[in-house]
């Protein structure tokens, strides 16, 4: 993946840098709005990491630019203000996800790759994880053959981590996208759904499915 | 400025000044009036008087003659009080009368004149004034009456006086009050100035003079120390925070560096420095945790919320975090159901409503497992009551004892019984703060047993009061 990090602080620009490469990723660096608009007219990328505070052109601008140009090139904001509003704000200046700082690696990283895969793909209406399928459009859930009762939000819940099959989710982004929350729930609300979740769809088949990825969040994937 | 220059320049004292010319302008009138009436009347009765008289010497003469004209005149003449009279020739010969000189020409006028004269008996005298009509009888003599105008001098000056005096007077009162009464207020309003002055440098604990008098300087120094009130209030609450942030902050960053240290000191392996980084990482996760809900608190308080508020509808947002934590309490053997059949909508903001009600689920949670057995329940109501909404959370678990209500809302407090349990201790104060923000207020009861926990809003449509 090809990454263009706009990133005045120095600091947390070269730390970015190493960590996505760390993780098989190459990262590219501007570290001022107008640089980062260059940049990103020009080259290529795959998602755009913008800081909202920039010098020389604020991070909005950037991207307000590029989408009045064509460019769609996905965009994920970084920011010290992190209420809705801000967030809201952002989204609506043409980002496509909003960070709050300070914030976690595995959440950037997680947050990044699944606004890759969105660009590739279309959209299709059944998911497939092993034998496990999920059809979207009749609702229906099935592994091995065989059908699988599920609540709506258990349903959406699946539905998500299937749509972004082999990646990390987050706990985060499950409550953002699942439940449309942007509060800190305080305990591990999602990991008991998650676990419901588990039982129905792990439980008694010999390949589990739904994996929990240690201080990051949760990817389901074949793991064959 | 002067002290002077300040006086003068205040709107009481020229107030003062248009009042007084105005009223010295109508005592001017008035009094003018007055005197141009009265000599209008004394001048009127001169007249009448003189006509009688005249009517009645020119029977006299037409009946006797000069003769008798004479004789009635001289009769007259020497009545002490009396009028003006004088007979003479066509020449100008004095024939009877107590009139010694006159002003020349007056003999030939007819009709009413005005005249200087002297008295036939002072004929060295002061010269007066009289108005005087002269009736030209036939054969040439000439009749002259009149009356000395003495009166009406007498009053033009008493008129003159009293305005002058009257003027100098009403002058003199009206600076001397407008003085007065304006150093008075002007003494008030400095002190007024010199408190606010005092509040600006800092002394937020001031508060304007009330003299007691209930007049509008009153009524407008009780309001703004209504208003300085609130502001020590709010100075004193963002101190508070910010003390509140530092301070409580400052624990768990030093236990934070604290474990770091021992780390670098104990740890041997690899394994021990990583399990010690890792912790590091969860330490500081929770920080950030603790330092974000603040901030929502800060937020929350300081009314900068306000401007993100819209109208959704809160029986939603009840169905959703009771349905988001209903896995969570039956995993620890709690029956949370939510009761909110009608659509309730709010205005308020919708952020720190959900984390409001989240955290008063998240407690009851934690703290409201069935006492002695009993079926542990967790009911989340949404229902409107007149122009508000309540939002409650009841549980059944040990609940709060009422003396220790008042404490559990205020921030990082926890009590004796949940300091086992993981958790900021800011759910309550949190609550609490976006109650008030939306003009309402964080109510704990009791639910016999456990704890109901309820969270008044405006209704949307109607206008939030400010907090």
């Amino acid at each position: 993946m090809r990454l263009l990090i706009i990133e005045d602080d120095r600091d947390a620009a070269d730390y970015l840098v190493k960590a996505f490469r760390e993780v098989g990723h190459v990262a590219d660096l501007a570290v001022d709005g107008e640089e980062g608009l260059a940049h990103a007219l020009d080259g290529q990328y795959d998602v755009l990491i913008v800081d909202r505070m920039l010098p020389k052109l604020d991070g909005l601008a950037v991207i307000g630019t590029l989408r009045s140009k064509g460019i769609e090139t996905p965009a994920l904001i970084l920011s010290a203000l992190g209420q809705v509003d801000d967030r809201v704000r952002g989204l609506r200046a043409g980002g496509d996800d909003y960070l709050p700082k300070p914030y976690s690696f595995s959440e950037l990283l997680a947050r990044t790759e699944a606004l890759a895969r969105r660009r590739g793909s279309r959209e299709e209406t059944v998911y497939r994880v092993g034998d496990l399928e999920l059809d979207r459009l009749s609702h229906q859930v099935t592994r091995a053959g065989d059908e699988i009762v599920l609540q709506p939000r258990e349903f959406r819940l699946l539905e998500y981590l299937m749509k972004h099959a082999g990646q990390v989710v987050t706990r985060t982004m499950l409550l953002e996208n699942v439940w449309d929350y942007h509060f800190d729930p305080q305990t591990n609300v999602i990991d008991v759904h998650i676990s419901r979740l588990r039982s129905k769809i792990d439980k008694g088949f010999a390949q589990a499915l739904l994996h929990t990825v240690r201080g990051a969040g949760y990817m389901i994937r074949d793991s064959k | 400025m002067t002290a002077l220059g300040k006086l003068l320049r205040t709107t009481a004292f020229k107030l003062t000044l248009v009042y007084l010319t105005v009223f010295a302008l109508f005592a001017v009138f008035l009094l003018a009036y007055f005197a141009w009436n009265t000599r209008r009347l004394i001048t009127e009765q001169i007249t009448q008087t003189v006509d009688a008289e005249i009517t009645g010497l020119a029977e006299q003469y037409r009946q006797g003659g000069i003769r008798r004209l004479v004789f009635v005149v001289d009769a007259r003449s020497r009545r002490p009080g009396s009028s003006l009279y004088l007979v003479t020739t066509r020449a100008g010969e004095g024939l009877a009368g107590n009139v010694g000189s006159l002003a020349t020409g007056i003999l030939e006028t007819s009709g009413w004149t005005e005249t200087a004269y002297r008295r036939l008996d002072d004929p060295d005298g002061a010269e007066h004034h009289a108005l005087v009509r002269v009736f030209q009888l036939s054969a040439g003599f000439r009749l002259l009456v009149g009356r000395d105008l003495e009166e009406r001098e007498r009053l033009r000056d008493i008129v003159l006086a009293a305005g002058r005096w009257s003027l100098a007077i009403v002058i003199v009162l009206g600076v001397a009050g407008g003085f007065f009464v304006t150093r008075r207020v002007l003494k008030r309003v400095d002190a007024m100035t010199e408190t606010t002055r005092k509040i600006m440098d800092g002394d937020l604990a001031g508060r304007l003079p009330v003299a007691g008098t209930g007049d509008e300087l009153d009524r407008l120094a009780t309001n703004l120390n209504a208003m300085l009130e609130r502001i020590e209030a709010l100075m004193h609450g963002l101190k508070e925070v910010s003390d509140n942030i530092a301070h409580d902050l400052k624990t768990p960053l030093t236990r934070l560096r604290n474990r770091c240290e021992e780390a670098l000191r104990l740890a041997e392996d690899e394994s021990q420095y990583r399990a010690a980084l890792e912790s590091t990482i969860e330490e500081s996760e929770a920080l950030i945790r603790t330092f974000n809900a603040l901030l929502m608190i800060a937020r929350a308080e300081s009314g900068q919320a306000r401007d993100g508020m819209i109208d959704f509808d809160a029986a939603e947002i009840a169905r959703g975090v009771g349905e988001l934590y209903e896995p969570l309490a039956d995993d620890k053997g709690i029956h949370l159901k939510v009761e909110a059949p009608a659509a309730t909508p709010v205005h308020g903001n919708r952020e720190l409503i959900s984390q409001a009600l989240a955290n008063l689920v998240d407690n009851a949670i934690k703290y409201g497992a069935g006492m002695n057995g009993a079926e542990a329940e967790i009911v989340v109501t949404a229902r409107g009551e007149g122009d508000r909404i309540l939002l409650a959370v009841a549980d059944s678990g040990r609940g709060i004892p009422q003396p220790d209500r008042g404490r559990a809302v205020e921030r990082f407090v926890r009590l004796e019984q949940s300091r086992s349990q993981p958790g900021s201790g800011l759910g309550l104060s949190l609550a609490s703060a976006v109650a008030r923000l939306h003009g309402g207020e964080l109510k704990l009861e009791d639910n016999n047993p456990g704890l109901k926990t309820v969270i008044s809003l405006p209704r949307a449509g109607s206008v939030p009061s400010a907090a």
